[in-house]
Order: C-alpha cells, then structure tokens, then sequence
C-alpha cells in the first residue's frame, strides 16, 4: 500500500520535474514545480514526517510559488524561444551529469551500511517530538538560521527603499 | 474484512458530509439574499416555493443548463483547471474538520472523515493551495480585469495568510496540540466559560482570525478581487455556466469552513455552552447528537456574522488593506503570541 503510493508519487515528482525543464511557457514550468513540491510533501508524509510534510505545501506551494506565479503574471511573461544549446555544454555537461550521478550513486552505495534506513509509513514523528529536537538537542544552529534569515530580509528590504 | 469495512464506511461517510456540504453551500447563498435583502428593506427570493426555499434548486438548474462560452485566446487548459482547483480546494478541508466527539463504530469514528494530527495544518496547506484557483483564472482568462482582480486576490492572500496563521499560534500553543479534537478537548471543561474566547484570553486571536479570514474569502469588506464598480467581476469576468458556478460554490464553500475553523478553536466546537450545568438527558442517540447540533448553530453565527459584515460594511481601499494587514493585523498577531507565551510560561 505505501509503496504503491511512493512509487506513484516518486513518478509524479520526476514527471514534474521534467516537464519543468521541457515547458515553454514560464507558468506551466511554475505549476509543474507546484505539482513536485506536493509530491515531495506526501513522501515526506509516507516517512512519518507529518509536520515537514504540512509545513512543505504551506511555505513552498502555498506561499512562494504563488510568488512566483504572481511576478510571471505581473511582468505578463510571454513563451521562451528556444535555442539549440551552446557546443560547449552538449560536450561538458551531459558527461559532467553522468559523472555526478555516477559519483553520488557509488557514495551512497559505498556507505549504505552505515546509513540507517527508514521503511515507509512505519513510524509517525510527532510535532511535539520534533518542536524537542529544534528546541533542544539544535537550539543554536535553528536560532542562527533564523537570525540570517531576517538579515536576508532587512537586506531586501534595505535594497527595495534605496531610491527613495 | 476490517479493511473493507474501513474503506466502505469511509466512502459513506465521504458521501455522506459532501452532500450535507453542498445542500448547505446552496442554502447559504439563500440566506445571504435573504438576509441582505432584509437589510435593504426588501424581500429576497420569495417566488419559487414556500419563502423562496427552491431558489438555489432552480438557480442550480439555470446555471448547470446555461450554456458554457470559452472566449478565444483563452489559456484553455489552465482556463479549464482553474475552477476545478478553487472548488477542489475549498471542499477538501471540510474532510478534517470534526463535527462531534468520538464516536466509533466498526473502528470508524462517525463524526469526522479524517481525524489528523496536524489537521489545523491540513486545512491551512489545503487554503493556502487554493489561491491557485483564482490566480490561474484571473491569468488564463486573458483579460485585464480579470488579471487585475487575480493579481489582487494573490497579495491579498500572501498578505492576510501571516496574520491568520500567527493569530491560530495561542490557540495551538493553550492546547500544546495542531489535533483539531484535542484543541476542542482542551476548552469543553467549563462550557462558556473554558472557551479559548473567553476564558483562554484568546480574543484579540479571535477577531485577527475573523478580519483576516474575511480577507482570504475574498468577502466583504475585503473582496476588491471582486470588486464590481471597478473590476466588473474580477477574476471570474469571463467565466460563465457550471465554471461560474464552480467558483460560486467554492467562495460560499470557503465561508462555511471558516465559520468550522472558527468554532471549533475558539468557540468550543461541538462543546456545549452550558458545560456540565445540564446534566445528560434522552437517549443516548441524543447525546451523539447534540454536540451536532451545537457545532451546526455555531458555524450559522458566523455565516450569519459575515452576511452582516457584508451588508453593512463598505469595501476597503486597495492601500488601506495592506496597510491594515501588514501594519496593523500582523504586529497584534505577534504580540498576542508573546503575550500567550508569557501567561503559559
């Protein structure tokens, strides 16, 4: 049962992500992005992590995506054109992806045995659990990250007020 | 065996709570013409049945037999989506919302179709999605006004979306649970008096939830998305028959799950006002009952409220309302968390 679900929502998450890259028009790449955020949101939920799951489809699909959806409609942005791509990257990139994957899968591979492993839709972290691992065991990594996230905002904002 | 029973009582009850939904999506729209008619000093629908009880019946029937005009140079797949995500949306959350205590049978609990543990989050997410709906249809449409009204309905919703989530944070925060039964759990031990309202302080929570939750409705009087002197129809100007319906529908739908929301975090849910006072009586279908009945009054006041709201208040300006959201609204919010914070601590 959860893996038929992981299964169809791994595939829809890749289809996504595919179709992001293969859209013309900058909306349908917008809403295919959408479309793996809540994919990605019911795999963190079939991992037991509830609360990320949620806090996935409200920040990423919910608040900043429909950003960006809002800044592709107020610049009214029209269909790309396509080009056929520079030699350059046709020669390094596709051989630099297939090394980076092939890097990454012998890594994981290499340290699956020390690695531990989750099964699906066995176990549930509670929010309280986690509110105790954010506010105990990490307080202070959770507290700088949130601190350099309001400098990125002052930043912002200082930058949005420079001309007047 | 129980798999079977699991999953054919869920379908029922699915069924079951989408029809109840839908009746009373159609008979709120009567109440608002009703009632707004009242407040204009005239009628209301009074033609079609006793009081103009089959109105939503025959205007369901007009719209599902009107006939269903595309426009050219519509982005037809988006323009086709675009409703279907609105009411999608708005009918989701109704499925985490519980209408009475626990109450099992098969080890199916009977008042609720999902009994969640984040689902206050569930039905935020489910909100938050929504907005989709309305964006997608002002931009498909392919017509200034609808552009603008969708445009509009997007800043208002990421605007009004922080406001409404902090002020839910005390709630959350009394209750130490996002389990909407446990935050109804938390104030059923004194009636009246234990209500989050009332005796939980939360009331400065309670009227940021109520302003902000007018303004994610695109409801008056914050429905500039819609605003007919300036935009026509805003986002839903080019829409017509089922589609118009479809947004219609997920607008009143929207309205009832706020009113559920509403009740059931600050106004003790399914909860009796008299508490304890009076002691248990009839049957004990009654008592499943009851708390049933107290939910259904509960969420009438607030549709009740917002028909009010509506036919008294004028609409904001467009400044005024972001102004009201970010400078006013959203500081409260934060403050009555600290606040809260401090009094539990």
């Amino acid at each position: 049962m959860y893996l038929v679900l992981f299964i169809f929502f791994g595939c829809l998450c890749v289809a996504g992500a595919l179709n992001l890259l293969f859209q013309r028009h900058p909306i349908n790449s917008a809403l295919s992005l959408i479309v793996v955020m809540s994919s990605l949101a019911v795999l963190y939920l079939l991992l037991g992590a509830e609360f990320l799951a949620a806090a996935q489809v409200i920040v990423y699909a919910g608040a900043i995506m429909v950003l960006f959806t809002f800044v592709i409609m107020l610049l009214n942005a029209g269909t790309e054109e396509r080009t056929s791509g520079s030699a350059a990257a046709y020669i390094v990139g596709i051989p630099g992806v297939g090394v980076l994957v092939s890097l990454l899968a012998f890594i994981f591979l290499s340290a699956r045995s020390h690695l531990a492993t989750a099964r699906l839709g066995d176990y549930v972290v509670s929010t309280s659990d986690l509110s105790k691992v954010l506010f105990r065991n990490l307080l202070l990594p959770f507290e700088v990250t949130s601190v350099l996230i309001l400098i990125a905002i002052l930043g912002a904002v200082a930058l949005a007020s420079k001309e007047h | 065996m129980s798999f079977l029973i699991f999953f054919l009582l869920s379908c029922l009850k699915i069924a079951i709570v989408l029809a109840i939904f839908l009746g009373s999506v159609a008979y709120t729209v009567l109440l608002e013409r009703k009632l707004v008619g009242r407040i204009q000093n005239r009628w209301g629908p009074s033609r079609v049945g006793p009081f103009g009880m089959w109105q939503p019946m025959a205007d369901g029937l007009k719209l599902f037999l009107k006939e269903d005009i595309i426009p050219t140079n519509v982005d037809r797949p988006l323009y086709i989506l675009a409703p279907m995500i609105a009411l999608g949306c708005a009918l989701i959350s109704i499925a985490v919302v519980p209408f009475g205590a626990r109450i099992t049978w098969h080890g199916v609990d009977m008042f609720e179709i999902a009994d969640v543990n984040i689902g206050l989050l569930v039905i935020l997410g489910v909100t938050s999605v929504g907005v989709y709906g309305i964006a997608l249809a002002g931009w498909s449409s392919n017509n200034k006004y609808s552009l603008l009204g969708a445009l509009r309905a997007s800043a208002q919703v990421i605007s009004y979306e922080l406001a409404l989530g902090l002020s839910l944070v005390g709630v959350v925060l009394r209750a130490g649970s996002l389990n909407l039964r446990t935050i109804v759990d938390s104030q059923s031990a004194h009636g009246l008096l234990s209500w989050n309202v009332f005796g939980g302080y939360q009331f400065v929570a309670f009227f940021i939830y109520l302003m902000a939750a007018y303004a994610e409705t695109n409801r008056a009087p914050f429905d500039l998305p819609e605003a007919e002197t300036e935009l026509t129809a805003g986002y839903h100007t080019e829409y017509s028959s089922m589609k118009f319906a479809m947004f219609f529908m997920a607008e009143y739908a929207n309205m009832i799950t706020v009113g559920c929301v509403a009740s059931l975090l600050f106004f003790g849910g399914w909860t009796s006002p008299f508490g304890s006072l009076i002691p248990a009586f009839g049957g004990i279908l009654l008592q499943a009952i009851l708390p049933v009945f107290w939910f259904v009054l509960k969420v009438f006041c607030f549709l009740f409220l917002y028909i009010w709201v509506r036919g008294t208040l004028p609409r904001f300006r467009y400044d005024q309302l972001m102004g009201f959201g970010w400078r006013f609204l959203m500081p409260l919010a934060i403050a009555n968390i600290i606040a809260t914070s401090l009094w539990l601590a």
